[in-house]
């Protein structure tokens, strides 16, 4: 397989958690397109650096995998706070800023 | 050669179909598994890249860690709640319409980019590599990590705190 078929896949699958952060209404469900979209990128991440030859983009992969997993981590713990206040974890109620 | 593209059209179905269930389905449990199996798929893929070591931390960190605290998050929102939680999407056209052409202009790209895609077979074991670049190129960034994970999970406690 060449580059193009893993950086397509990649492409298709950051789409689709694009589609999922901006249609739907639970935090939650929002917090799980992101991680789509990261997991995606990753992927990219990988193929560029194995078809290089080079080790760094790989190194970079482990980087931002603990980069998500710690932003996960403190997303949904904001989410938890977030429905302790305000009794809701949809994201249209969550409107405190709104004047 | 044919193993690969055999093993790269499995994994794609797998990954594009799981994708679209977590993007879809209406029960909120059921997306994080969906999710928890692209992952895993995702850790195929790096496979295929000969990248274990990557598919490992995937498997551990994305579908081990992820999964479990976003199960946590819904197990905690619906107890509390008290009712089962089924979630709705809006503006599912319009989001469909977005993306497609998101998709469409990023394969666009892709396929004109001058891309060399020559795949030379790894002699060395890249694990091995991957070890030894962390610990001497990349060593202060490894280090900043460290310190960036445990203030992010420390804040993670201390906002998920029990009330009092």
């Amino acid at each position: 397989m060449g580059l193009e078929a893993y950086l397509t896949l990649a492409a298709v699958v950051f789409c689709i958690g694009f589609f999922g952060v901006i249609t739907r209404r639970n935090t939650i469900s929002i917090l799980l397109g992101i991680e789509l979209m990261l997991n995606s990128v990753n992927i990219n991440l990988v193929a560029f650096a194995r078809f290089s030859g080079d080790v760094t983009g790989m190194v970079f992969t482990v980087f931002t995998i603990c980069i998500t997993v710690t932003e996960a981590a403190l997303g949904l713990a904001i989410v938890i706070l977030l429905f302790r206040v305000r009794r809701t974890v949809t994201a249209d109620q969550l409107d405190l800023l709104k004047g | 050669m044919t193993g690969e593209v055999v093993g790269f059209y499995c994994l794609s179905a797998v990954l594009i179909g799981s994708a679209l269930a977590v993007v879809l389905t209406k029960n909120l449990f059921h997306a994080v598994l969906w999710l928890a199996l692209a992952l895993t798929g995702t850790a195929g893929i790096f496979l295929l890249l000969d990248a274990e070591f990557l598919a490992a931390v995937q498997l551990l960190l994305y579908a081990g860690g992820i999964v479990t605290v976003a199960v946590f998050a819904i197990v905690v929102t619906e107890r509390l709640v008290g009712g089962r939680m089924s979630q709705t999407s809006r503006g599912l056209a319009g989001g469909a319409a977005v993306s497609i052409v998101l998709a469409a202009l990023i394969v666009n790209a892709i396929m004109r980019g001058p891309l060399t895609g020559i795949r030379t077979p790894m002699e060395l074991d890249l694990t091995a590599l991957i070890g030894e670049t962390v610990l001497t190129r990349f060593v202060l960034p490894f280090e900043l990590l460290a310190l960036l994970m445990l203030a992010g999970l420390m804040g993670a406690l201390y906002f998920a705190r029990p009330e009092d």
